[in-house]
């Protein structure tokens, strides 16, 4: 696409076509090419060669899941009843997708409007994180169709994994609401736009508590095992808080990554006030999640000296953990500062890159790496692995499908 | 009694939304800890030194809950052998409830250790506690038993039991749900009957009666037999206590007993966050409302004053 933009095709921006005929749903999906340029725009793009090969090897693999059960596809330990699943689709997934909540708070809230050029990007992030998130967790529940269970049949309102299940949904509909103004635009539907410009900020209200409550129980639900993680990852005080705390800057890291990939990916499709503002907006955003990392850094040694931990830094867990802390905390941290100061762009998005590769990190340590550290280590199924890529290879094409039709990349052209 | 009115009372208040549910999530979450168990709830005291290894158990426990063959026959000792992942022995599975396993210590006279192990049937029990869809009960006579018919397989409870009990139906692809010993409640205990591997035990290395009963008949036995046993009765106070309960000749550490799991009961350990939530609740929507208004007054002020100027 970036090389037909580059020959002077138009990317859709407005309901019209520049003869003043309305596009067609057909059109638009079709991005406003004929079906035979669509097709061979497709196959030129050779990222889209490794998704098939990706959907060749996993499909069968998922859909075998459901057939012959989790028994199949794990190892199905008792011993580590939570597997990749989980780590990664859940407890990796929810904090990369804080962003939508924090950048409903800055440009709703505190009324910074010079972040709206990004304000959608991020709570696109939210929702489709969190759209994923329900996908992996479906995939893991034993039985996906008593999904509904905690919230009609049969109620554990003492479970911090009740909470977690009814923010999460409540969470979901609430950002699918904020994206509702993106949708009406693009489908031309102005009153649902305005119907949801009226309730925003009690959106946005119930956006930070939900997010405040849920990102906190994530890690609450891993106070259920004091035994089991091992104790510098595990703070029956500080956990909820820690987690909380760290997806503020995995939520913020992952929308300059995502606006990044974005900026070299769908070119085309970021509109001038975008490409021109992203620069600024990226520092910005690398100055919030300095902030949260500076405090996580003093919680985290605080959580330490709280339960007086420190003789388990001298095993080789210890040195385990100041690697994670080391890469995923004080790197991040120092980059993010410097790119601040310097106001450089691309030094933030290096430390975003390294951020999330950081957070991902202690996420997986938490749930799965150190968890059972008296035990043994597991090791995920092949099959595991294959399923994990194959739903988040399916984020992926999601993701990119609706950033290159809906207008959040770029501003769509009609007063509605 | 309390728990079970508070528990009553928080599914009638809660057919609404879900900042409800929250708030109930904490005020059940600040009684807990504080439950003692039920005054007449039964037990089982195990000691550990008359067990020879038999498996008797094993198999009546299979009978008794109609669970699929073994792999290998009730009488083959040749599973105290075998290893699992990271050196272990033998753990409760779907196929069975409860497992006998061999340790060899050293300097003991008399030859191994066996040791029976199930479900402990907490006083405060932290599968219960952690399952969301509220699937566990914990029964008048002692028993912690479940409801698969509601179990979502989240698996949860698998991650907070600190005995590593419950098991997962993980073969089943239609119907898979969470299996562990449930103390033989619906056949036996109900009606005041031992359960089937008490009573199959050849060397009556299990006793069966109230837990209270059971604590006094275990420190009285420590105290008739000077030397023999060490002091402890595993189960009187670890994680809030158990149903079952144990009495050993060689430290329970040696013996596969996790003996770092503290008194607390695991709940204990999710209340920070437990009591923060209506906290959070009933705190944060005024604050940031108010934060809006703040930002937008400033904002509002700017305006005036690039107008005027
Ligand atoms: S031993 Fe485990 S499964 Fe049994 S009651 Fe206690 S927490 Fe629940
Ligand atoms: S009490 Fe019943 S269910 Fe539990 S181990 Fe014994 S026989 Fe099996
Ligand atoms: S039946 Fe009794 S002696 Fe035999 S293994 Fe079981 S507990 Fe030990």
């Amino acid at each position: 696409m970036n090389r037909l933009v580059g020959r002077g095709f138009q990317p859709i921006t407005s309901l019209t076509k520049p003869d003043g005929t309305r596009w067609s749903v057909k059109e638009k999906l079709l991005l406003g090419l004929t079906p035979q340029d669509y097709m061979a725009v497709q196959m030129r793009n050779p990222f889209n060669w490794l998704l098939w090969l990706i959907y060749a090897i996993g499909l069968p693999v998922l859909v075998g899941r459901f057939i012959y059960g989790l028994g199949w596809a794990t190892h199905g330990s008792y011993d580590y009843p939570w597997g990749l699943f989980l780590a990664w689709g859940l407890f990796t997934m929810v904090p990369l997708s804080a962003s939508g909540f924090m950048m409903g708070t800055t440009v709703e809230l505190f009324g910074r409007k010079d972040f709206k050029p990004i304000e959608r990007l991020g709570l696109l992030n939210g929702l489709l994180g969190y759209l994923f998130a329900v996908m992996f967790l479906q995939v893991d529940l034993g039985q996906p169709w008593r999904l509904i269970y905690p919230m009609f049949v049969s109620l554990g309102p003492a479970a911090v994994l009740f909470l977690v299940a009814w923010h999460v949904a409540t969470y979901l509909s609430c950002q699918v609401a904020e994206l509702v103004p993106a949708y009406s635009e693009w489908m031309g539907l102005p009153k649902a736009k305005k119907a949801i410009k009226s309730i925003v900020l009690g959106l946005t209200v119930a956006g930070i508590i939900l997010s405040t409550l849920h990102q906190g129980a994530l890690g609450a639900l891993f106070t259920y095992a004091p035994g089991k993680v091992h104790p510098l990852w595990y703070s029956s005080t500080f956990q909820w808080f820690l987690f909380l705390n760290s997806a503020i800057f995995a939520g913020l890291s992952m929308l300059i990554v995502v606006s990044t990939l974005s900026k070299w990916f769908l070119r085309w499709r970021c509109d001038d006030n975008f490409k021109q503002n992203l620069d600024q907006l990226t520092v910005g955003i690398a100055k919030g999640a300095a902030l949260a990392l500076i405090t996580y850094l003093v919680l985290k040694i605080i959580a330490i000296a709280h339960d007086n931990k420190w003789e388990y830094l001298f095993t080789g867990w210890g040195q385990w953990y100041v690697f994670e802390i080391a890469v995923g905390v004080i790197v991040p941290l120092i980059l993010y500062t410097r790119a601040v100061r310097n106001e450089s762009a691309s030094l933030a998005r290096l430390s975003a890159f390294i951020a999330v590769f950081g957070i991902a990190l202690n996420r997986l340590n938490t749930a799965l790496i150190t968890f059972n550290w008296k035990l043994y280590q597991e090791v995920p199924h092949w099959r595991e692995v294959v399923i994990v890529i194959t739903v988040y290879a399916t984020y992926i094409v999601v993701y990119r499908a609706i950033l290159a039709r809906l207008p959040i990349l770029y501003t769509w052209k009609e007063r509605s | 009694m309390k728990k079970i009115d508070r528990r009553i009372f928080l599914k009638g208040g809660l057919a609404g939304g879900a900042a409800l549910a929250a708030t109930g999530t904490a005020a059940t979450a600040k009684g807990a800890g504080t439950f003692n168990g039920y005054p007449n709830s039964m037990g089982v005291l195990v000691d550990l030194t008359k067990c020879v290894g038999c498996r008797t158990c094993e198999a009546a426990c299979n009978k008794e809950q109609g669970l699929p063959a073994p792999d290998k026959p009730f009488n083959d000792t040749s599973v105290f052998d075998e290893v699992r992942e990271g050196g272990q022995k033998r753990r409760t599975t779907e196929k069975a409830y409860t497992v006998v396993n061999r340790y060899d210590v050293e300097g003991r006279e008399g030859g191994p250790v066996y040791r029976k192990f199930q479900c402990n049937h907490c006083q405060e029990p932290a599968c219960l506690t952690s399952c969301f869809v509220n699937a566990y009960k914990k029964t008048p006579e002692g028993a912690v038993i479940y409801n698969p018919k509601v179990c979502v397989g989240c698996r949860t409870c698998m991650v907070a039991c600190p005995f590593y009990v419950p098991a997962y139906a993980y073969s089943s692809a239609t119907n898979p749900v969470v299996k562990k010993c449930i103390m033989c409640y619906d056949t036996r205990l109900k009606f005041g009957r031992p359960p089937a591997c008490v009573e199959a035990c050849p060397q009556e290395v299990m006793t069966f009666g109230k837990r209270t009963d059971l604590i006094k008949l275990g420190h009285e036995r420590i105290k008739a037999n000077p030397g023999k046993y060490v002091d402890h009765l595993y189960g009187e106070t670890e994680v809030g206590g158990t149903s079952w309960m144990y009495l050993s000749d060689v430290p329970f550490e040696k013996v596969g007993f996790d003996t770092t799991l503290g008194n607390q009961p695991i709940i204990s350990y999710v209340k920070d966050f437990l009591g923060m939530v209506p906290v959070v609740l009933t705190v944060w929507p005024a604050l940031f409302t108010g934060f809006h208004l703040l930002a937008n007054r400033k904002e509002a002020k700017k305006k005036e004053e690039e107008n005027k100027g």
